[in-house]
C-alpha cells in the first residue's frame, strides 16, 4: 500500500535587531559566553522587560510580504518550563494574539509549478541560551552561555501543507531567501540565525485522518533538513509496516551520525501553564504605523525578478536566478550600474561568479572580487582591450588578489589586446610563411569551404600573441592576406 | 530626635540645631539598643548611611537641598540596594546581594535620604504578619507580643518604634496599608503605574506597587515626592504629569464627599474598628466633608480573584529562584531536577511553597478558565464597583482591616484565617487604584486602629489632602507606641 | 472570624496527594512525603476558598489582565547594556570560565 507524507514546518528565525527583544543588551554572534547577557537577560531579581519596536517592524514586514493579517493588538505570554538555558523559568511569546496572522508563500517545485503553503501565524518571542556540555569546565557539569537569551526570533508555523522534503526544502529556502531580502534576519544559518523544526506524520493514501506525528527540533541547514525527514519517514512507515504505532515526540537528529533519537528532556507531557505576561502590555500597532512600515519595505524577490526582466532584458530564468538571493541581486545590479551591461553582467555571475563561489564554498557576500572590479573586467571586453579568454585570466588574478583591479592586472601582466594593425599584419605574415602545406591545402579547396579553414591559422595567430591579439581584426587581416594569395 | 517627623528634621537640619551625621548616628544607635525587640531590620547599614549623611549635610550647607536631604529611611528588603544584601525575607535570597539599584532606591539617594539599612518583611511579600519571614518575625512596637502586620512588617515596625523617620514598602494586597494600621503609621499605597516597580523583587506583577509608610500623610506626601516618578525601565509605569503632593495638603475638604461602602461594615468587623472608623468618619463630617452610603457589591469576591491572580503570577515570578545564577543552591545535586527540586524546597519557606502550588494549579491545563481567567474577569466586575463609585463620591472610606493587631502564631497555622485579614485592602489593589491608611485611634486594648481612604486613578493629591487635613484636626497620628527604659535613656540624653 | 470558611461554598478536597505531587514536579518543589497530607489539607481550603469565584456571573465579562487597561511603550533599538559579566556573576553559586554551571542537561 502507498504512503503518503504530511509535514508542517516551525522556522524559528532570529531578528536582525541590534538588540535583545527586551532588554539593550548587544545580539552580535560570537561574544565570549554571558559578556552580552545584562541583568534583564539573566532573569536577575526585579528586572523588567521592555519590548524592542524594532523586533515589532520587522515582524510587521514580514507579515506584510506573505500577505497576512497583522496583529494590531498583541500579547505576549509566559510559557512555563524550567530549563537551565531559559532564567526566568518561562519563556516570553505569543499564543492567541500574535503579531502576524494567517498568511501564505508560493514556492516553485522542480518540475516549474508551484505550489502554496499556507502560514498558520507567525508570532514573536525571545530565543533561550545554549547548554555547553563540554568545554574549560567540570567534567558531567554542563556550561549556560546566556548570550542568546533574549535575542528576538519570529516563529513562523506552517500549516501542513508540505508533501515530501523537496517541498520543505524549497518551503525553507523561499523563507530564507524572503527574510533576507526584507533585511529582518541575516540568513547566517551556521550560525543558528534560521532552524527549523519539522512535524512529520505519514498516512496511507487516500486517508482522510492525519497520522500521529513527531517533531525533529533544531534543523539548522537545509540539507540536514531534507536528510532528517527522509529519515524520519522511512521510520515511521517502517513501524507502521511492522504493526507497531507512532508515539508523538519530539526527536533530535544528529548530523554526524545520521541517526536521530527522541529527546529524553521532553518525555513527559509538559504543562505549559500560559498566561498573559503582567509585565508587558498589550502591543497596539495603528493603521498609520503598518503603513509607515509598509512604505519603508525594500523590493521583494518577485518584484524584483519581473524587474530584472523589464529593466535589463534578462531572460525570465536568468532573473529568477539573480533575483532569489537578495545579495547577489544587489552585486548583479551594483556591477551593471558600473558597466552598463546586464548580459555580460548576468553571464558573469552567474556563470565564473558562482563557480568559483561554489568551489569554495563562499556566499557572495564573501567573494573575493567587488561588483566595481568585476565591472572593470567586463569594461575591458567590452572595450576589446582584452578577449574573453584573456578576461577570465584577469578574473583568476582579481580572485588571487594578484591586483585590485582589472585594468592594473592587465597592466602588470601586460594582457592588454594588441590592435595596432601593424603589428598584427606582421604576426599574420609570419604564420602565412610557416604554414606551407596548409597554404598549398587553402588554395586548392573549394572557395565555399575555405572559410572553415580559417581556424587553423587564427589559433596559431593567437598562440604567438599569447592570446593577445584582437581576434576579429585577425580574423580581416587574414582573409585579406589569403585572398591575395588565392 | 527620633520624635520628629520628615517635616520637623526638614527645618532643624535648616536650622543646624543638629546634623545629618548626628541623626544617622542617633538613629543607628537606637537601632543597635532596641531592634533586638522587634526585629525590624534584616540588615543595618551603618557605614553606608554616616556616608550619605555626610555627603547631605554637605548638600545642607550648601543651602540647595531637598526635601528628604539627609533624613534618615529604611528600605524594604525587596528593594534591590546595589551592594547591600536584599534577602526579599527569604533563605533563597539570604545570599543575594544586586549589583544595581531599585529605581525608587535611586529616587530616594538622588533626593539625599540616608538610608539605615534594609527591614524586614514576610517572604517574597507573600503574607500579613512578617511571620514568614527567614529572618524571624518581626514584632509590633505596640504591643510585643502582636505581629506588625505584612508584608511590609519590619518597615511599620520600624518606623512605629522610630528606628527610622519613615521607610519604603509595597503593597501587593495591603501589604503597606494593614501594617500601617497595626502599627499607629500613614501608609500610602499609589495608583499602579505610579511608582516604578524597576528593582523591586515581583511578587505579583500587576498587583505590586511600591509606597511610603510614615507618621504622617504629610511625610507621606514628602516621600512620595521623591519616589514617583515614570521609568522607561518598567513597561508598566506611567508617563503622567507628577503632582507636588505637597502642594495640595492643605486645601479645604469642604464639601468632599465621602463614599461609605456598606459591604465593609457587616460581619466580621470588629467593634473596636467599627467604632472608631464611624468616629472618624463623624471628624470629617465636621470639617465639612459629606458622607454618603455607597455599594461595591463585589468585595465579596476580592478575596477568592486575589488569590488566584496573584498566586499564578508569583508561580512564574519565582521561577527564575532556580539555584543556577544567583540565591540558595542545595548541596551535592546528583542532577538537574535534584538541584531544582531541592534548591527550591529548601530556600522557599511554607507560604511561598503553597502560593506557588496554587497559582500553578490555577494555571495548570483544564483549570485555567475556571480559575485563572474566571478571577481576572471578577477583577473587572471590582474594578467597575469603583468606576461607578466615583461617579458618585471623591473619596471612599472604611476600615483598613477587620481587627487590631493580632498575636504572633494566633493565625499562621491556618492560611486561609490568615487571607481572610485582607477583605478591605485587595480589591484596591486588584482595581489599580490608590489608598492609604491613617491611624484613626486606639482599641480598648490599647492596639492602634487605621482608617482607610481609597482614591480614584492618580488621585494621591487628594488622598493625602484628605489625609492631611484629618491629621491637622486630630492627634491620632500622634501617639507612639510604648517603648522600653532603653529608649527613654536615650530620650534624655537627646 | 464572621468571615468563616463556612461562609462559603465548599468543595470537598479536590486535589489528593498525587496531585500534589504532579504540582510540586511542574513547579520544581520537592515535598517530603511526611509534609503532604499537610500541604494537601492547606491547599485543598485554599482552593475551598477561591472556589466561591464559581458562584460569580461573569458571562461577557472581558478578563482584566491589567489595572489600568493601558498598551505597551516600545524601546528604542540600542545597545544600552555592556559586558557586566563579573558583577552579575557575582552571585552566582558556581561558574567556570563564564559560564554557569549546572549538573549535566541532558536533551
Amino acid at each position: 500500500m502507498e504512503w503518503e507524507t504530511v509535514i508542517g514546518l516551525e522556522v524559528h528565525v532570529q531578528l536582525a535587531t541590534k538588540t535583545k527583544i527586551f532588554s539593550g543588551a548587544s545580539t552580535q554572534f560570537g561574544a565570549a559566553p554571558n559578556t552580552q547577557a545584562c541583568a534583564i537577560d539573566l532573569a536577575m531579581p526585579g528586572t523588567l522587560p521592555v519590548a524592542n519596536e524594532q523586533a515589532f517592524r520587522y515582524a510587521v514586514m514580514f507579515g506584510l510580504a506573505i500577505d497576512a493579517d497583522i496583529g494590531q493588538r498583541s500579547v505576549f505570554e509566559r510559557k512555563n518550563y524550567f530549563y537551565p538555558d531559559l532564567p526566568k523559568g518561562y519563556q516570553t511569546t505569543q499564543l492567541d494574539a500574535p503579531i502576524v496572522g494567517a498568511g501564505q508563500i508560493e514556492i516553485t517545485l522542480a518540475d516549474g509549478s508551484t505550489k502554496a503553503i499556507r502560514i498558520h501565524h507567525a508570532h514573536l518571542e525571545e530565543d533561550a541560551g545554549k547548554s555547553l556540555h563540554e568545554g574549560d569546565f567540570e567534567q558531567g557539569m554542563s556550561g549556560i552561555d546566556l548570550n542568546r537569551a533574549g535575542t528576538p526570533l519570529i516563529e513562523i508555523v506552517s500549516e501542513p501543507d508540505i508533501s515530501n522534503s523537496d517541498e520543505a526544502v524549497a518551503f525553507a529556502k523561499k523563507l530564507h531567501s524572503l527574510v533576507i531580502a526584507l533585511g529582518i534576519c541575516d540568513g547566517e544559518m551556521s550560525q543558528g540565525s534560521m532552524r527549523f523544526d519539522v512535524n512529520i506524520s505519514v498516512r496511507h493514501k487516500g486517508e482522510e485522518k492525519l497520522g500521529t506525528r513527531t517533531e525533529t527540533k533544531n534543523l539548522n541547514s537545509f540539507k540536514f533538513m531534507e536528510e532528517a525527514i527522509a529519515l524520519e519517514v522511512e521510520r515511521q512507515i517502517d513501524v507502521l509496516e511492522d504493526g507497531g504505532s507512532i508515539r508523538q515526540e519530539t526527536r533530535l537528529y544528529n548530523a554526524d551520525t545520521k541517526t536521530a533519537r527522541a529527546m529524553r528532556s521532553k518525555e513527559e507531557a509538559n504543562d505549559y501553564r500560559y498566561f498573559p505576561c503582567p509585565d508587558l502590555l498589550p502591543v497596539v500597532l495603528d493603521d498609520a504605523y503598518i503603513d509607515s512600515v509598509r512604505q519603508q519595505m525594500p523590493e521583494l524577490p518577485i518584484a524584483r525578478c519581473q524587474r530584472f526582466v523589464d529593466e535589463y532584458a534578462l531572460s525570465a530564468y536568468d532573473a529568477a536566478i539573480l533575483s532569489d538571493n537578495t545579495h547577489i541581486a544587489n552585486y548583479f545590479e551594483a556591477t551593471v550600474k558600473q558597466c552598463n551591461d546586464a548580459k555580460l553582467s548576468a553571464n558573469w555571475i552567474m556563470g565564473e561568479v558562482s563557480a568559483r563561489l561554489n568551489a569554495e564554498e563562499k556566499t557572495i557576500t564573501q567573494s573575493p572580487i567587488n561588483p566595481t572590479q568585476l565591472a572593470g573586467v567586463i569594461a575591458r571586453i567590452k572595450d576589446n582591450s582584452i578577449s574573453n579568454k584573456i578576461a577570465k585570466q584577469v578574473f583568476d588574478g582579481l580572485w588571487l588578489g594578484e591586483g585590485d583591479s582589472a585594468d592594473t592586472i592587465i597592466e602588470a601582466k601586460g594582457l592588454k589586446q594588441v590592435s595596432d594593425s601593424g603589428a598584427l599584419e606582421s604576426m599574420v605574415d609570419e604564420v602565412i610563411a610557416n604554414s606551407g602545406a596548409q597554404i598549398e591545402n587553402y588554395k586548392k579547396a573549394d572557395p565555399e569551404k575555405r572559410p572553415k579553414m580559417l581556424g587553423y591559422f587564427v589559433g596559431q595567430i593567437m598562440k604567438a600573441s599569447k592570446g593577445q591579439a584582437n581576434p576579429k581584426m585577425i580574423n580581416d587581416i587574414l582573409i585579406k592576406k589569403l585572398n591575395e594569395l588565392v | 530626635m527620633h520624635h520628629y517627623t520628615i517635616a520637623e528634621l526638614m527645618k532643624s537640619l535648616r536650622n543646624k540645631e543638629f546634623s545629618s551625621v548626628e541623626l544617622t548616628q542617633h538613629y543607628l544607635e537606637r537601632i543597635k539598643q532596641l531592634d533586638s525587640q522587634f526585629n525590624s531590620y534584616i540588615t543595618v547599614s551603618s557605614e553606608q548611611a554616616l556616608l550619605s549623611a555626610q555627603q547631605a549635610d554637605q548638600a545642607l550647607a550648601k543651602g540647595n537641598a531637598s526635601d528628604l536631604c539627609g533624613i534618615p529611611i529604611a528600605h524594604k528588603d525587596l528593594f534591590c540596594t546595589q551592594g547591600t544584601l536584599t534577602s526579599c525575607g527569604s533563605k533563597m535570597l539570604s545570599n543575594f546581594v544586586p549589583p544595581y539599584n531599585a529605581t525608587i532606591v535611586e529616587n530616594l539617594a538622588n533626593a539625599g535620604a540616608v538610608s539605615l539599612g534594609k527591614t524586614n518583611m514576610d517572604e517574597f511579600a507573600m503574607g500579613s504578619s512578617n511571620e514568614s519571614s527567614f529572618y524571624g518575625a518581626s514584632k509590633n512596637p505596640w504591643n510585643i507580643d502582636c505581629v506588625p502586620g505584612g508584608s511590609s512588617g519590619g518597615s511599620a515596625a520600624a518606623v512605629a518604634a522610630q528606628l527610622a523617620v519613615a521607610t519604603t514598602g509595597s503593597d501587593t494586597g495591603g501589604s503597606i496599608r494593614q501594617p500601617a494600621s497595626f502599627c499607629g503609621l500613614t501608609g500610602l499605597k499609589p495608583t499602579y503605574g505610579r511608582v516604578s516597580r524597576w528593582g523591586m523583587v515581583a511578587y505579583a506583577s500587576s498587583l505590586d506597587q511600591a509606597g511610603p509608610i510614615a507618621r504622617t500623610a504629610e511625610d507621606a506626601a514628602i516621600m512620595l515626592n521623591a519616589m514617583a516618578s515614570f521609568d522607561d525601565k518598567d513597561s508598566t509605569s506611567v508617563d503622567i504629569e507628577k503632582s507636588d503632593y505637597k502642594a495640595s495638603l492643605n486645601d479645604s475638604i469642604k464639601g468632599l464627599r465621602i463614599g461609605v461602602p456598606e459591604e465593609y461594615f457587616q460581619d466580621g468587623l470588629d467593634n473596636d474598628v467599627a467604632t472608631l472608623v464611624n468616629a472618624a468618619l463623624a471628624e470629617y463630617e465636621k470639617m465639612g466633608a459629606t458622607l454618603h452610603p455607597i455599594s461595591l457589591p463585589h468585595t465579596h469576591l476580592a478575596i477568592p480573584a486575589y488569590y488566584v491572580i496573584a498566586p499564578a503570577e508569583a508561580s512564574a515570578n519565582l521561577s527564575r529562584f532556580d539555584g543556577v545564577r544567583y540565591g540558595h543552591r542545595c548541596d551535592d545535586p546528583k542532577d538537574l531536577m535534584d538541584l531544582y527540586k531541592r534548591s527550591r524546597e529548601e530556600g522557599f519557606g511554607d507560604e511561598v511553597k503553597r502560593r506557588i502550588l496554587v497559582g500553578a494549579y490555577a494555571l495548570s491545563a483544564g483549570y485555567y478558565d475556571a480559575y485563572y481567567r474566571k478571577a481576572q474577569q471578577v477583577r473587572r466586575l471590582i474594578k467597575q464597583d469603583f468606576v461607578d463609585a466615583f461617579t458618585q463620591v471623591d473619596v471612599i472610606a472604611g476600615p483598613v482591616v477587620p481587627n487590631p493587631a493580632f498575636g504572633i502564631g494566633e493565625k499562621s497555622t491556618n492560611p486561609v484565617s490568615m487571607y481572610l485579614e485582607d477583605i478591605y485592602t485587595l480589591p484596591t489593589n486588584l482595581a489599580g487604584l490608590c489608598g492609604i491608611s491613617l491611624p484613626c485611634g486606639l482599641s480598648s486594648d490599647n492596639k492602634p486602629v487605621g482608617l482607610q481612604l481609597t482614591g480614584n486613578y492618580f488621585a494621591e493629591a487628594k488622598l493625602l489632602n484628605v489625609a492631611h487635613q484629618f491629621q491637622q484636626h486630630t492627634d491620632h497620628h500622634k501617639k507612639t507606641a510604648p517603648i522600653s527604659n532603653a529608649s527613654n535613656k536615650l530620650n534624655s540624653n537627646q | 472570624m464572621a468571615f468563616a470558611q463556612n461562609q462559603f461554598n465548599l468543595v470537598e478536597n479536590p486535589v489528593k496527594h498525587d496531585d500534589i505531587n504532579a504540582l510540586a514536579h511542574l513547579a520544581r518543589i520537592n515535598i517530603n512525603d511526611d509534609l503532604l497530607d499537610n500541604v494537601t489539607d492547606n491547599i485543598n481550603s485554599i482552593l475551598s476558598l477561591v472556589d466561591q469565584l464559581q458562584q460569580a456571573s461573569t458571562d461577557d465579562v472581558e478578563p482584566m489582565y491589567h489595572p489600568l487597561d493601558a498598551t505597551q511603550q516600545l524601546r528604542a533599538d540600542e545597545v544600552t547594556e555592556t559586558d557586566n559579566r563579573q558583577a552579575l556573576q557575582a552571585n552566582a553559586p558556581a561558574t567556570e570560565a563564564g559560564l554557569f554551571l549546572v549538573p549535566q542537561v541532558i536533551e
